[in-house]
């Protein structure tokens, strides 16, 4: 993330807020989930990771905040904290909110694992919907995949594709994601298992995305440790010697 | 131009020449007046005149839009201010003739219904009479293609001013005293915006107007856009000025071709002229602009949405916590407003906030531009003090309900604005008013709806129209406006439950505490006001499985009223499932229900009322 010399200026300052009654001091210019993370208050989230930008789709981590004799619901990854703000991460609205949210998501995932766990943690067990609007998709629309994609490995072979109810996490035209680099990014971030990897007989294939690629064998060990597109990738990205990747971690 | 004089001085020659005395023919060439012919009429009107050498005895003016598309092509004649409607080529000869020697067509005139009589003057004209159209009310005198016009008629003297006499915080004072608050819809204080953008940190700061007016039956923002351009981009330099940024942007929607069309060439002609650009009218003011055309999504008349867009990337909307004043396009204080807000700035500098404060009602001064439409008979543009009845807007301006129908509703501020019923048409139509019944302003849509207008029905339509505009970022909006579209489907085919309407009520709830931007906190309230105001529909829909209306197609059943028949065979012709049989003159026609696909027509082509619906 990007800082004007002013805004540096602001995150050396601090400011302290009350969460859950109890007073923190916190870093301006840090969001409310970071505070309440450095602090071990829990807050459910499915669409946040550390190491990339706060979206805010999943909107299961909001709170609700008071200021003045306002009070109102925001999404705790990207409200910045502020002096003498009051926030509860588990009011009786965020926790019907929060119920809301997971029924909807059951309704459209109703047979996965991890969204089924975290509704039946609120007390929500099937769908407030009729069965016949009950969907089975696995992906939440979270756009983790995306975002790590871009942000982190840097190589965007994937985007989200279409608007509204349609939108989806895909490769370009829908073909082959040319850019994949197979790295699995991808698949470690998402939290609903959504996207499948496989590894087997000296091939990663990553079905979403419509992509193969040869593992490289460890030349001391033998054992495949990932895909040679990856490798090059860093390789060439790092300026590093050819055989630099010839023997695995484990054997260096 | 190099100075405050030099504007003085081509405004002086302009309007001289516009002022000539000569009789005048203007004729509207606006969007909704094409389909009716307008732009065969205006080359008739040209061919007319050339033919008969008449350009030095008769001015002739194409502009923008007047108004009462209802009425297309319509035009007015100076002197006297006539008003014509539904001009067909034929007519212009005669028009020409009578101009010229100061007669008036009298079969073009506005028929009032109450007496029948023609009405000669615009002014008389029920639609305009009970208008205020300080905004829209240039459009009928100027082309929109030529800064000539705009400049006799006083155009760019309050960037002058604003530019040679007072300071940015002295613009922004006036714009705060005249107490304008934002067209787009939210209503937020223009002069406070512009202040916190002045005021925040950063040496780039963009300004944007906002013409990506995507809600269905609305085109205020084309209207004004297209007819009188120049009013938007003096108000767009005066706020550049007054908040500091040099880069603007105007973001129109690329439906609007005409708009389009026409800011553009606004814009070349002002960078010409030195109103635009390096150092303009010689004030060390550097600005220049560019046009920016929307890809149709909806989402991206939001402002962050529209941002992202601008930015090149997709157009989601993002978490305002930090206000796009203070970051906002490439995370720079940007100030976005919409096109209207915009033309009213040039006005509010000329003429003085206590002049603007005298318009409206308190806490909303000045005007508001609605479009009309739906089932009222006066459909078009309409521009009133803020504070004015529904009612005087429906039943005064827009004459009231087709085919002397029932009212039953009107829809403000588009999909995602509410359904007001009758015992409402007493509210003041203003952004406080409209938000307290549960509707909102919006950009200025305003759809008449009668008792033929299933209000489940409707909620369902605006619902679709949301679940398809969703940009399905956040979980409430994608997932919950697809939920509450899927049960009011359910409810119109009849396999609605009881616990629909708790379950609806609570998605709504739901969607106004924890979706992420606008589209998606004020996507129920079609669907509450119609709770609230016409439950009794909702019921009839559940409980005894009916659409009052007549509607709801797997609800209804169409029959022939065998005495009220006389065989005539209209409906036998138009039937496109060919449902129903002649059985001969005078015999009545019989409908087979296994056939028909309850489209309605057989019941709209009866003359006789032979048709019935259950």
């Amino acid at each position: 993330m990007m800082f004007a010399g002013w805004e540096l200026l602001r995150l050396s300052e601090s400011v302290t807020l009350t969460i859950n009654g109890q007073k923190y001091s916190a870093e301006k210019g840090k969001t409310i989930l970071q505070v309440a993370v450095d602090n071990g208050i829990k807050i459910p989230t499915l669409c946040q990771h550390e190491e990339i930008e706060p979206y805010g789709a999943c909107r299961l981590c909001i709170v609700e905040i008071t200021k003045g004799t306002r009070n109102r619901i925001v999404t705790s990854c990207l409200y910045p904290v502020e002096e003498g703000l009051i926030v509860q991460t588990d009011s009786p609205a965020v926790v019907r909110n929060r119920k809301m949210l997971l029924d909807l998501l059951l309704t459209r995932c109703s047979e996965n694992e991890v969204i089924r766990d975290l509704a039946g943690q609120y007390g929500v067990k099937t769908p407030s919907f009729r069965e016949e609007y009950w969907e089975k998709h696995d992906c939440i629309v979270c756009g983790l995949c995306v975002r790590a994609c871009e942000q982190v490995v840097g190589v965007s072979a994937i985007s989200l594709v279409d608007r509204g109810i349609h939108k989806e996490p895909k490769p370009p035209y829908l073909e082959k994601a040319k850019n994949c680099i197979g790295c699995g990014s991808c698949y470690y971030v998402c939290p609903t298992h959504a996207i499948h990897m496989e590894d087997k007989n000296g091939v990663r294939r990553i079905d979403r995305w419509k992509v193969e690629f040869k593992l490289k064998k460890c030349s001391k060990c033998g054992i495949e440790w990932a895909p040679v597109a990856q490798l090059e990738y860093i390789r060439k990205k790092w300026n590093l010697p050819a055989d630099f990747f010839d023997i695995c971690p484990n054997c260096k | 131009m190099k100075s405050p004089q030099d504007l003085e001085k081509l405004q002086q020659t302009l309007s001289k020449k516009l002022d000539a005395g000569k009789p005048r023919i203007s004729i509207c060439n606006g969007t909704a007046c094409r389909p009716y012919g307008s732009n065969p009429v205006a080359e008739a009107f040209k061919a007319e005149i050339e033919k008969r050498d008449l350009g030095n005895q008769l001015e002739f003016k194409v502009t923008g839009c007047h108004g009462f598309c209802e009425r297309g092509p319509v035009a007015i004649v100076e002197p006297g201010n006539l008003f014509y409607q539904k001009i067909k080529v034929e007519d212009v000869p005669e028009i020409v003739e009578k101009t010229l020697k100061g007669e008036t067509v009298s079969r073009l005139l506005f028929k009032a219904a109450e007496t029948g009589k023609e009405v000669a003057g615009q002014n008389e004209v029920p639609f305009y009479r009970n208008q205020t159209r300080i905004v829209l009310g240039n459009n009928v005198r100027i082309d929109p293609t030529s800064i000539e016009d705009y400049i006799a008629i006083g155009g760019y003297s309050a960037l002058s001013k604003a530019l040679h006499t007072m300071q940015p915080d002295q613009i922004i004072d006036v714009i705060k005293q005249s107490g304008l608050r934002g067209r787009g819809g939210g209503g937020f204080p223009t002069g406070l915006k512009w202040e916190t953008c002045r005021k925040a940190h950063g040496d780039i700061k963009y300004v944007i107007v906002n013409a990506d007016e995507g809600d269905p039956g609305a085109y205020a923002n084309e209207g004004l856009l297209s007819g009188n351009p120049h009013s938007v981009l003096e108000g767009l330099i005066i706020g550049a000025f007054a908040i500091g940024a040099h880069q603007g942007y105007v973001y129109v929607r690329n439906e609007y071709p005409l708009a389009l069309k026409n800011i553009n060439i606004a814009m070349q002609q002002a960078e010409k002229l030195g109103l635009l650009g390096k150092d303009i009218l010689g004030s060390g003011f550097d600005f220049s602009v560019r046009i920016n055309r929307g890809g149709g999504a909806f989402v991206c008349g939001e402002s962050t949405a529209l941002m992202a867009s601008l930015e090149g990337k997709t157009g989601e909307p993002r978490a305002k916590y930090i206000h796009t004043v203070e970051k906002g396009l490439w995370d720079r204080p940007s100030d976005l407003n919409n096109v209207e807000t915009w033309a009213n700035i040039p006005l509010i500098i000329s003429k003085g906030p206590e002049w603007f404060n005298s318009i409206g009602s308190k806490g909303n001064t000045g005007t508001k531009i609605f479009s009309l439409t739906g089932k009222v008979n006066n459909t078009g543009l309409v521009e009133v003090p803020m504070g004015i009845k529904l009612r005087d807007i429906i039943f005064d301006i827009g004459g009231g309900i087709r085919g002397n129908k029932k009212f039953k509703a009107v829809q403000t501020g588009g999909p995602s604005g509410g359904c007001l019923p009758e015992k409402l048409l007493d509210l003041a139509v203003d952004f406080d008013e409209l938000t307290k019944a549960g509707s909102m302003m919006g950009s200025g849509g305003m759809i008449v709806m009668d008792e033929d207008n299933c209000m489940v029905d409707v909620a369902r339509y605006f619902l679709t129209f949301l679940e398809e505009e969703s940009c399905g970022k956040c979980v409430p909006c994608r997932e919950g406006v697809k939920r509450m579209k899927q049960i009011l489907t359910d409810i119109t085919e009849g396999k609605g439950r009881e616990s629909d309407l708790d379950l609806l009520k609570e998605l709504s709830a739901h969607l106004k505490d924890s979706a992420l931007c606008a589209l998606g906190s004020s996507a129920p309230n079609p669907v509450l006001t119609t709770i609230k105001y016409f439950l009794d529909e909702y019921e009839a829909h559940i409980k005894q499985k009916k659409c009052p209306a007549g509607v709801c197609k797997s609800l209804i059943k169409f029959s022939i009223i065998d005495e009220k028949c006389p065989g005539c065979g209209m409906c036998v012709k138009i039937c496109p499932a060919h449902a129903i049989t002649d059985m001969g003159k005078k015999k009545p026609v019989i409908l087979d229900q296994s056939k028909c696909i309850k489209c309605r027509t057989c019941y709209d082509v009866c003359r006789m009322g032979a048709v019935k619906i259950e």
